[in-house]
């Protein structure tokens, strides 16, 4: 038997540990012998490493709520009515992902039960906040050294253009840009932050139907505050935990660059 | 099975899941609907089996009638952004962005073996009762996925189109 000789099939099971131990060394000596074979064993092993480093640091990102959600019995701890309203949006907004895996239609329907069918502007952007906002790791999906980009990307998406205002007046720098599902459709954040680390983010969607313009509004969402307002089919709301008196300044700069333009 | 052991999975669970549909948050919802399974299911398994492979096993099936479904459209997002972890490191021989294209080429069969094999450090007859397939199947598999691979990225085999909208 071990003189039978080296196929293929010897080499992936050399490689992964699978062959008895006599013929493991049957093929190491023919190894020795034949460079060929061994040059194919060397790229098959690469090509494993390169693999393992690959996904490597998928083992160390933090999970996503909505999982550890799910590692949760069912039976065990019935999901819990949240006492404050906007904590169960925050799950809602983690399932619904992207929406690519056949099963989140129905999971978003169930979950509307107790739930308005369309969140308001200020909640949703509210909600968006105190979801991204926090991370440290990941807070935005591309990042402002990649504005270009990111202004491309989310035009595209959101089928219009669209493009971040600048802040630095107001002592507000963009960190970067995320999309996200809004009530029916694509909605953007864009997200800044100043000396401190203190995060504002401003939410556009493109999903108002009504047309009809709107002046400033206020809300306050747990501990966000957000001043938020329509023009035309656009709602914007920004959101931060700062006081409203600092907010709605920086408020009234992001409206005047978006009216100038 | 309770919340801590399924807990201790789930980073395995999204690496393997994230590697095989290759985006993240499909990815992500495919391990949100194998727990939701392993809950509903959890009458079936055995106190005193391993739990790592009938979790694997539970995705797997999810997969194939993921796969065999009609599903909503991805949108390609080109512009370059990166979907997968990139460590970004000079000193690779196999560009990250290359071997992932490569990957997503391979037929899911063969991209499930390779990974359960390479990524999860499976034996040969776990990966066949994990997949519900012989051993000689996960061997030629194995063999036929990493050789495909290996072409892809020596430019042997014509690569028809590197983003794959499935």
């Amino acid at each position: 038997m071990n003189s039978s000789p080296v196929t293929d099939a010897d080499l992936h099971a050399f490689l992964d540990g699978e062959l008895p131990p006599e013929r493991h060394r049957a093929v190491e000596v023919w190894l020795a012998a034949h460079p060929d074979g061994a040059r194919r064993l060397e790229s098959f092993r690469e090509q494993q490493r390169a693999l393992r480093r690959m996904f490597a640091p998928v083992l160390d990102e933090p999970l996503p709520e909505a999982l550890i959600q799910a590692s949760r019995s069912p039976i065990a701890a019935p999901r819990a009515r949240p006492r404050r309203p906007w904590l169960q949006l925050v799950a809602a907004v983690l399932m619904t992902c992207t929406g690519v895996a056949g099963g989140w239609i129905a999971r978003g329907q169930q979950d509307a039960v107790g739930m308005a069918a369309v969140v308001p502007l200020p909640r949703q952007a509210a909600v968006a906040h105190v979801v991204f906002s926090p991370d440290v790791k990941r807070p935005v999906e591309i990042r402002a050294e990649h504005e270009e980009q990111l202004i491309t990307w989310l035009s595209k998406r959101l089928g219009t253009a669209v493009r971040p205002p600048r802040l630095t007046a107001q002592g507000f720098e963009l960190i970067g840009g995320r999309l996200l599902p809004g009530n029916t459709g694509p909605v953007a954040q864009f997200m800044y932050h100043d000396a401190s680390g203190q995060r504002l983010t401003l939410y556009v969607s493109t999903e108002n139907a009504s047309n009809r313009d709107t002046a400033f509004r206020f809300a306050q969402e747990g501990p966000v505050n957000v001043f938020y307002w329509i023009d035309g089919k656009f709602g914007y709301a920004l959101s931060a935990g700062i006081p409203k008196d600092t907010l709605a300044g920086i408020a009234t700069a992001v409206y005047e660059q978006l009216e100038s333009r | 099975m309770d919340r801590q052991t399924l807990l201790a999975e789930l980073p395995r669970l999204r690496r393997y899941a994230r590697a095989l549909v290759g985006e993240r948050c499909a990815a992500d919802d495919l391990v949100q609907d194998t727990l939701e399974r392993a809950w509903a299911r959890f009458g079936q398994w055995r106190a005193d089996g391993d739990l790592r492979p009938w979790l694997f096993a539970i995705m797997h099936n999810l997969r194939m009638d993921q796969l065999r479904k009609p599903r909503l459209d991805l949108v390609p997002i080109d512009d370059d952004v990166p979907e997968l972890p990139v460590r970004a490191n000079q000193s690779d021989r196999i560009e990250v962005a290359d071997l992932a294209a490569a990957l997503a080429q391979l037929p899911e069969e063969q991209r499930a073996v390779l990974l359960l094999v390479t990524l999860e450090e499976m034996r040969y007859a776990d990966v066949a009762s994990t997949l519900g397939i012989a051993v000689g199947t996960v061997m030629s598999r194995l063999s036929r996925g990493r050789e495909h691979l290996r072409q892809i990225l020596a430019g042997e085999a014509p690569s028809p189109q590197l983003r794959v909208v499935r």
